[in-house]
């Protein structure tokens, strides 16, 4: 199998250098048995050492077809042959089913490999060909970022139950526990639709896939609401999907062709590798922000990746910004936005701005500056490249639920999201309770302010606490993480030295964190500590843990 | 290359501005004239009666029933809502255990107790659309082939294409053997594919059959079964009508076909089901998919792909504590098929007593009507089209022509009978039946009137009044059908098809 792909390799490379000398060799396949015969009587005249190069590359390039020919029996057997192997061993164990459902759980079980090996992966032969996508994704699970949700799932902290469980500190969400059930009961008895059995055909048939005008209204209210009132959304221009994952996906599908690039600066949030590339074979150019510009997007990089990009005949079709920054937590200026939205319209492009954690601004001063405001005072056009993603799950600590939002100005790509939405759309039970949960602005005010306030209180808390052990972390003003810089405690300065740190943590300290390199961080030794899972009370906890790590890094170095 | 030249913007993808989603179509008309005109019984008695709509409605009551005696499943209630938290947080992709293990039980349930599922294997997805979608996208690259008996699905050509890049080719079914899917005539297109150059990853059956209503036939799955075998091909059973199977009747799925032939004459990497709650509950507004592979890398890609359409926790905890119910699962199971058993028996003896056959079925929400002896031209799709205009407008029922589920043959016509109560479904037959045979007066009157022609030839004055009369108003007849309602409908009518 390898033989005959390097053969066909290297017939491919003779075929263009054939096209390349005009003889016309490569081009058109039919054409290479008539070049080859009249060729062989010119080779004992002159031109006899150019021909007689050309001659065996013809060889070649027959011999590629030869075998292409033959390839696809071959191919069908060899790949029958493995399967029925596979079936055999199955019978062999007389059992079929429970070994199958065995290695299921290996499957799921793929050890820890740091991002680097995976590559070796990246081309297996399975007995049954799926699709080249589904290899990839299938390769997609074994980086940091899923093995230590894993090992959390396993051992979970409970401080009761399980006070020398894994602390998760990588996942992105929000264990804000407001008294949510008695609101939802004692103020809201409409919400008991559903209880009442009268409204169940309503809400167990089909409704537009895109969302409830009513859900889409609350959103578009909770959305104001969470830029403080500084620009209202247009509930008409609101396209619901089941979570940011699949409202980023859309986008990405609606905005570019498979092949095409959109520009990410990094360090930047780890689902992005799944969501906008996975499926859509859309490729993401990582534009590099430093930790000497304080992680500050620089317009020069910008401009450099983008016609480096060019240069390689990649096209790009947007860039994709997240405000509060994940995973650094800070907040785009205003003067920042209007760079971008600068750079975006001279090169034509897309803007995908991220703002799903618009609402968890902690920071008393912190602004928060949507990308819809800085383009309601802009022209149409500028508008119509605009497309905000907001994810009601997230700000409202119920990610179950799988509510987010994509917001445009753009009739066209509002219009193939609605469909796409079909796809992946929202239950409509959770529609009706969520429509009761945040259509009544007293709650919604009193849960803002009350989260803005934990938020803060766990975020002080711990980075004082870091900043004791020596860790200091980028100022953050949003969102649920801090970024960490532990460069200190890594015993070499690259990606192999964060990984063994990052492995230390989860063994030894028994927390999950999340790797710079997951986020795409060119300089080692960053962490992302997603802080909005712990309350007050488990900071110390988790201080302590880190302490106990930093003193075997360095009694080891 | 589609792009927003006209105003300036920023290029858009082909996928956003190509016609691949197939709403466009001249069919959803219908839907159309259906948003604009409603029937309600006694609010719009003349409006247009919904049956292009493969809802099951017919048991809904008892689903109310069950939820207002467990009022703790949800957790928006008094009873429930200590769990709120919990379950408003709870993200895994994998599924809360409790609705995976209660699906696992119920698709054994609804395939008679013979075949059981592990849990291990289930995995969710935004529907059987969504489903659907994930398991193209599991198994093949752009360009590659997946073949599809025909008549199919109408929404196939958007759920398995549109955002996959994969091909359909469909395998042709004839009325000649009452539609009845053969190994034959998939080898016949197999080979038609593979001597064009596709490469061929899979076929797709849709069984029971949605539009035909029909089962296949344990030799035939196990045929079919042993075919992709032998040719290595993927094999996708989208089983989402398994519980619409009409009382009396058994259904055979493929899983019980795997678990019967010898371990050499099924590879079971080869075999995936796809099932969904919107009709064998009919719950669609729920959007409960599931694939369902016996791969372990299908499980494991899909379950990644399955965070970009999750089915709500909230719902997940709902539907895991109603499918557990045995008592509950175990009642609406029979009484589901008792009912559409009834249904299918009432609506197909009513279209019978005006001559109007259906192909015979076990299973499904809808009839496959048999109209080519009204059509004007019975080989051609455009007297099929006429003939569903007047249907819609004048006779005012919205029914689904064959041409939308690339049938081949025109003159076939799906009618789903399960999304209304009997008084409306009274009101169609009557409509029906009228129209009938006003249009059989018509033919004989044509008739006899000829006759009358040759017989009586000083007649001829008052005969020539009768025909031009006649004439026109059967051209007024077809000219009012012909001119569509151009109305928007707010919403994409093909999720509901």
């Amino acid at each position: 199998m390898t033989r005959t792909e390097t053969n066909r390799s290297r017939s491919s490379n003779s075929n263009s250098e054939n096209s390349g000398d005009g003889n016309g060799g490569g081009g058109e396949r039919t054409n290479a048995m008539r070049v080859i015969v009249p060729l062989q009587g010119v080779v004992q005249g002159r031109g006899g050492l150019v021909l007689g190069s050309v001659i065996p590359c013809a060889f070649f390039y027959f011999l590629q077809f030869y075998l292409k020919r033959n390839r696809k029996n071959d191919s069908d057997s060899g790949d029958q042959n493995s399967a029925s192997s596979s079936t055999n061993s199955d019978s062999n164990s007389g059992l079929p089913d429970r070994t199958r459902s065995q290695s299921a759980g290996h499957l799921t079980e793929l050890t820890g490999l740091p991002r680097s090996l995976s590559r070796i992966l990246l081309s297996p032969r399975n007995s049954v060909s799926v699709s080249s996508r589904a290899n990839c994704v299938i390769k997609g699970g074994d980086s940091p970022y899923y093995l230590g949700q894993k090992r959390v799932k396993e051992d979970p902290y409970d401080e009761s139950g399980n006070p020398d469980g894994v602390i998760e500190l990588g996942l992105a969400q929000n264990n804000h526990k407001l008294s949510f059930e008695d609101d939802l009961v004692s103020e809201n008895p409409k919400e008991e639709a559903i209880s009442d059995g009268l409204s169940i055909s309503g809400i167990a048939s089909y409704e537009p896939c895109d969302g409830l005008m009513e859900l889409k209204m609350a959103v578009a209210g909770f959305m104001s609401e969470a830029t403080k009132n500084s620009v209202s959304f247009d509930p008409s221009q609101l396209v619901l999907t089941s979570g940011a994952a699949s409202a980023i996906e859309i986008l990405s599908f609606c905005l570019a062709d498979s092949g095409n690039a959109f520009l990410v600066p990094t360090p930047c949030s780890p689902g992005y590798d799944r969501d906008v590339k996975w499926r859509t074979g859309v490729e993401i150019i990582h534009v590099p922000c430093r930790s000497a510009d304080n992680f500050n997007i620089s317009m020069v990089v910008l401009d450099r990746a983008f016609y480096q990009a060019k240069k390689r005949g990649v096209r790009i079709r947007g860039i994709i910004i997240s405000n509060p920054s994940n995973p650094m937590g800070s907040l785009l200026s205003r003067e920042n936005l209007y760079a971008i939205l600068d750079f975006a319209r001279e090169r034509n492009i897309h803007i995908i701005s991220n703002e799903i954690f618009a609402g968890s601004v902690h920071e008393e001063e912190g602004e928060f500056v949507s990308m819809a405001e800085i383009v309601d005072t802009e022209e149409n056009i500028d508008r119509e490249r605009v497309h905000i993603v907001y994810d009601l799950s997230k700000d409202l600590s119920f990610p179950g639920l799988r509510s987010a939002a994509i917001y445009s100005s753009n009739e066209s790509v509002l219009s193939a999201s609605r469909k796409l939405t079909t796809l992946s759309p929202v239950s409509s039970p959770t529609q009706h309770l969520l429509i009761s949960a945040i259509s009544n602005p007293k709650f919604v005010q009193r849960f803002v302010k009350t989260n803005r306030q934990r938020l803060q209180g766990v975020y002080t808390e711990l980075v004082k606490g870091l900043k004791e052990l020596g860790i200091e972390c980028t100022r953050s003003n949003g969102g649920f993480f801090c970024w960490a810089d532990m460069h200190g405690l890594i015993s070499a300065y690259s990606e192999k030295g964060e990984i063994e740190l990052w492995n230390k943590l989860l063994n030894i300290g028994k927390i999950n964190v999340i790797p710079g390199s997951c986020c795409h961080c060119i300089e080692p030794g960053w962490f992302r500590f997603c802080f909005s899972n712990l309350s007050e009370r488990d900071v110390p906890v988790v201080l302590n843990r880190i302490r106990k790590v930093c003193e075997t890094c360095k009694s080891h170095n | 290359m589609g792009s927003l030249k006209k105003n300036g913007g920023a290029i858009l993808s082909k996928i956003a501005t190509n016609d691949q989603h197939g709403e466009n179509s001249e069919y959803f008309d219908g839907w159309k004239a259906y948003d604009k005109d409603p029937f309600h019984l006694s609010r719009n008695p003349h409006g247009i009666i919904q049956m292009g709509l493969a809802e099951n409605q017919l048991c809904l009551d008892l689903i109310k029933d069950w939820i207002k005696e467990n009022p703790k499943a949800s957790i928006c209630t008094p009873e429930g809502v200590h769990q709120f938290e919990d379950i408003a947080n709870f993200q895994d992709y994998h599924g809360l255990k409790e609705f995976r293990q209660a699906i696992a039980h119920f698709m054994g349930k609804a395939r008679g107790g013979r075949v059981t599922f592990d849990p291990e294997r289930i995995v969710m997805s935004g529907g059987a659309t969504g489903a659907n979608e994930t398991i193209m996208f599991c198994l093949a690259d752009p360009g590659d082939v997946f073949l599809v008996p025909s008549p199919y699905y109408a929404a196939f050509d958007r759920d398995l294409r549109w955002r996959t890049g994969v091909e359909i080719i469909p395998v042709h079914c004839s009325s000649s053997n009452n539609f009845k899917l053969t190994v034959e005539a998939v080898e016949w297109a197999y080979q038609k594919a593979q001597e064009s150059n596709k490469k061929v990853k899979g076929l797709i059956l849709t069984n029971p059959s949605n539009p035909l209503g029909t089962m296949l036939e344990k030799d035939t799955l196990k045929n079919l079964v042993r075919f992709v075998t032998r040719k290595n091909i993927h094999l996708v059973v989208d089983e989402i009508y398994a519980a619409t199977v009409f009382a009396g009747v058994n259904f055979v799925s493929v899983a019980e076909v795997v678990n019967d032939l010898d371990s050499y004459e099924v590879n079971v990497d080869l075999i995936h089901i796809v099932y969904s709650l919107s009709k064998d509950m009919g719950l669609p507004g729920f959007r409960v998919g599931i694939v369902y592979s016996y791969n372990d890398s299908v499980v494991s890609c899909a379950r990644k792909m399955s965070s970009f359409g999750l089915v709500s926790s909230q719902t997940q905890l709902m539907l895991a504590s109603m499918l557990s119910d045995d008592r509950f699962v175990e009642n609406f199971l029979m009484e589901s098929s008792r009912r559409l058993g009834i249904r299918h028996g009432v609506f197909t003896l009513g279209l019978k007593k005006v001559g109007i056959t259906c192909l015979s079925s076990d299973a499904g929400l809808f009839v496959w009507m048999d109209l080519r002896h009204l059509l004007r031209d019975r080989n051609s799709f455009e007297s099929e089209i006429e003939l569903w205009r007047i249907i819609v407008n004048i006779v005012k029922l919205n029914v689904s022509p064959g041409s939308s589920f690339r049938c081949t043959e025109p003159g076939w016509f799906r009618v789903c009978f399960a999304n209304m109560d009997d008084d409306t479904l009274h009101v169609a037959l009557q409509r029906i039946q009228d129209f009938v045979s006003k249009n059989n007066n018509k033919i004989s009157e044509k008739a006899s009137d000829n006759n009358d022609q040759i017989i009586q030839n000083n007649n001829a004055k008052k005969q020539k009044w009768r025909q031009s009369n006649l004439r026109l108003s059967f051209r007024r007849l077809y000219e009012d059908g012909l001119s569509s309602p151009g109305i928007m409908s707010p919403h994409s009518p093909l999720l509901r098809a």
